[in-house]
């Protein structure tokens, strides 16, 4: 698979990262700093980070109302992405933004989106910038089962497969929309045959094992760079939270997230990395407590950060 | 040597032929705008000159039309995308009011959209409901993206080499009425900067702003008010997003008499909307009411009296101004 001990290790940091971001993204919203509405990643983590890690940094992608765990596996900062949750002036977007809308053109991230699918289209341009400029990058769209039911999958398919873009549909599907499970939403539960009418290839993938997933997607990547055209990936995973932040959660039971939470990808690519002797118990600690850190010092720098000025409400709505 | 006069259409395929090739990077897509050249021939021949990279037809699909133009533009190029008729833009809203306008700002001010969405529409062919409308009052109301409305061969090249240079995403609204207006267009080239009005006729009596083929009815009323010693200034706004205020209350501080022509509805139209943000600039000067002349609402009708007497006309501008002068 060619992955080196520094990029698994780097994987298992960011995926340990995005596990105490969102669990001080919790902590933060309930006492007031977090405002609006917020959906966390948690048991969510091998999606965004073994597909990232197949990623360069030059690639594009677009993410979810559920993207932090997307923007920390491409590279995203944690202070200006905890400052922009506060709505800080250097937050990632200067508190104009906030969770759903985080973005980082340096790194490719074209935004997080408050609209359920509105990714779906947007990734097809920078796919098509891409191809139109030459270069052999790739646009990857984060979208989930729900978003699989607006018609932006189906016309965006269609047009990445006709012109052959270099674009990955990536479906992280949590098995939920909101409060609709899947089987209520669709006949044709595996959601990578949808494909197969549109000319992409289709294939489905465990969620939760991280390098399942970056393989799924390096597979995905050589084929876009080549000029093949466009994938999709049904990558099947599980939130261990609500929806939103204090979702009642009638939907499902409690027994299904405990059992969902036994199959915790962070655990899992723990004891594969000890198993394979690259990591020790030490060093795999080491790992999860400077992840522990960095989180801490991002929301003590966010909690400091000024709140923008009046005087910027208008900047930045026309150039 | 007489001026150079060439239609509509054919001045909006010069303003894109320049453009393609002064940058590399602006292409065009959209339905039948390739071989065929567009529905209303505005792109024709371009891709024998440019090829189909970029020269881009597309299924009917107007979501990831626009969706992707925005993406796209977001990621380096300088997309020129054609939505047949306004009518359709209903299709990519999500596109157009949550992304295209609003990236930009959401991102803090460190993303930039250079999308041009062309499209056509208003009424007068007998299209019918869903194929005449005029649209602008909708776009207007979003902050974050530019609204173009060309009334004249002139403007429209100008304009629109203005509006694919910007940096803003851009609705640039045709109507299907000006298609084959021919007008004085000059070879060479120039421009049209967005957010200027344009002054088509001088008077002191009564200001006529008016927009897009409402200003050729505009100019009419003004011929047949002239003759009972009644002298309009009719400004055709040429940009509805950046708005140009100034040029307007100006001239109402010298006429002290505003009538509004738009082709959209009375209720919520661009025209009431506009009359409703002078007011309080103009109030002072006025010696009557603001009056508006817009399209009755109603869908528009089929048959074709019904639809004459629906949208504005003529006759409509005296009679507005006839009432306050």
């Amino acid at each position: 698979m060619g992955l080196t001990t520094d990029q698994m290790v780097d994987m298992l940091r960011r995926m340990w990262q995005i596990r105490f971001f969102e669990q001080n993204v919790i902590e933060l919203f309930k006492r007031g700093l977090i405002t609006g509405s917020t959906h966390v990643s948690l048991g969510e983590e091998a999606t965004a980070v073994g597909a990232c890690a197949a990623l360069r940094t030059t690639d594009f992608i677009t993410s979810t109302h559920r993207g932090h765990g997307h923007c920390i596996a491409k590279g995203g900062e944690l202070k200006p992405m905890m400052a922009e949750l506060l709505g800080k002036a250097n937050g990632y977007c200067g508190g104009k933004g906030g969770s759903m809308h985080i973005a980082d053109m340096d790194l490719g991230i074209l935004g997080a989106n408050g609209i359920v699918g509105g990714g779906l289209t947007l990734a097809v341009g920078a796919a098509l910038s891409c191809q139109y400029l030459g270069t052999d990058q790739v646009s990857l769209c984060f979208f989930g089962d729900g978003a699989m039911n607006q018609g932006g999958f189906y016309e965006g398919a269609n047009l990445a497969s006709i012109w052959k873009l270099p674009l990955i549909y990536f479906c992280e599907n949590n098995q939920y929309a909101l409060s609709t499970p899947l089987t209520d939403n669709t006949t044709v539960v595996d959601l990578a045959e949808r494909a197969s009418g549109l000319g992409l290839p289709g294939v489905r993938v465990d969620g939760n094992d991280v390098l399942a997933v970056y393989e799924a997607v390096e597979v995905a990547t050589k084929r876009a760079r080549a000029g093949e055209g466009p994938s999709l990936i049904n990558a099947v995973t599980y939130r261990w939270e609500g929806h939103t932040i204090g979702d009642p959660q009638i939907y499902r039971t409690r027994e299904e997230v405990d059992e969902w939470k036994k199959r915790d990808p962070i655990v899992r690519f723990t004891t594969y990395l000890l198993g394979q002797g690259v990591l020790t118990d030490e060093q795999a600690r080491q790992v999860e407590d400077s992840a522990r850190q960095a989180v801490e010092e991002a929301v003590e720098y966010a909690k400091m950060a000024p709140e923008p000025s009046l005087e910027c409400l208008y900047d930045g709505v026309y150039v | 040597m007489p001026d150079r006069e060439i239609t509509f259409v054919q001045a909006l395929n010069e303003a894109l032929q320049e453009e393609m090739r002064r940058d590399e990077r602006v292409f065009i897509m959209g339905e039948d705008i390739g071989p065929y050249g567009g529905a209303f021939k505005v792109t024709r021949d371009l891709i024998d000159e440019f090829g189909p990279k970029r020269g881009r037809n597309t299924p009917i699909s107007e979501a990831a039309i626009i969706g992707t133009a925005t993406g796209a533009a977001l990621t380096g190029t300088r997309p020129v995308a054609e939505i047949m008729y306004v009518d359709f833009t209903t299709l990519g809203m999500d596109q157009i009011v949550n992304q295209m306008a609003k990236i930009r700002y959401m991102f803090g001010g460190k993303a930039t959209v250079p999308v041009v969405i062309r499209t056509q529409g208003g009424a007068g062919r007998g299209n019918a409901a869903q194929h005449s409308q005029s649209l602008e009052a909708w776009f207007f109301h979003v902050p974050g993206i530019y609204v173009v409305q060309p009334s004249t061969p002139y403007d429209a090249k100008g304009l629109l080499k203005s509006a694919i240079r910007d940096d803003n995403p851009i609705l640039f609204l045709e109507h299907k009425m000006l298609y084959n207006v021919k007008g004085v267009v000059p070879e060479g080239e120039y421009v049209v900067p967005l957010g200027k009005a344009d002054i088509k006729r001088s008077g002191s009596d009564v200001t006529i702003v008016a927009t897009s083929w409402m200003v050729h009815h505009a100019l009419k009323a003004a011929e047949t008010l002239s003759q009972q010693g009644i002298e309009a200034e009719v400004i055709d706004l040429r940009t509805l997003k950046p708005l140009d205020k100034d040029t307007i209350i100006k001239s109402v501080k010298k006429t002290l008499h505003l009538v509004i022509v738009n082709e959209g509805c009375r209720t919520g139209g661009f025209a009431s909307q506009l009359a409703g943000m002078l007011l309080e600039d103009v109030f002072d000067y006025l010696d009557a009411p603001i009056k508006i002349v817009a399209s009755e609402d109603v869908p528009i009708p089929y048959n074709h009296v019904l639809e004459y007497e629906t949208i504005p006309g003529e006759k409509d501008v005296v009679s507005a101004v006839m009432a306050i002068v």
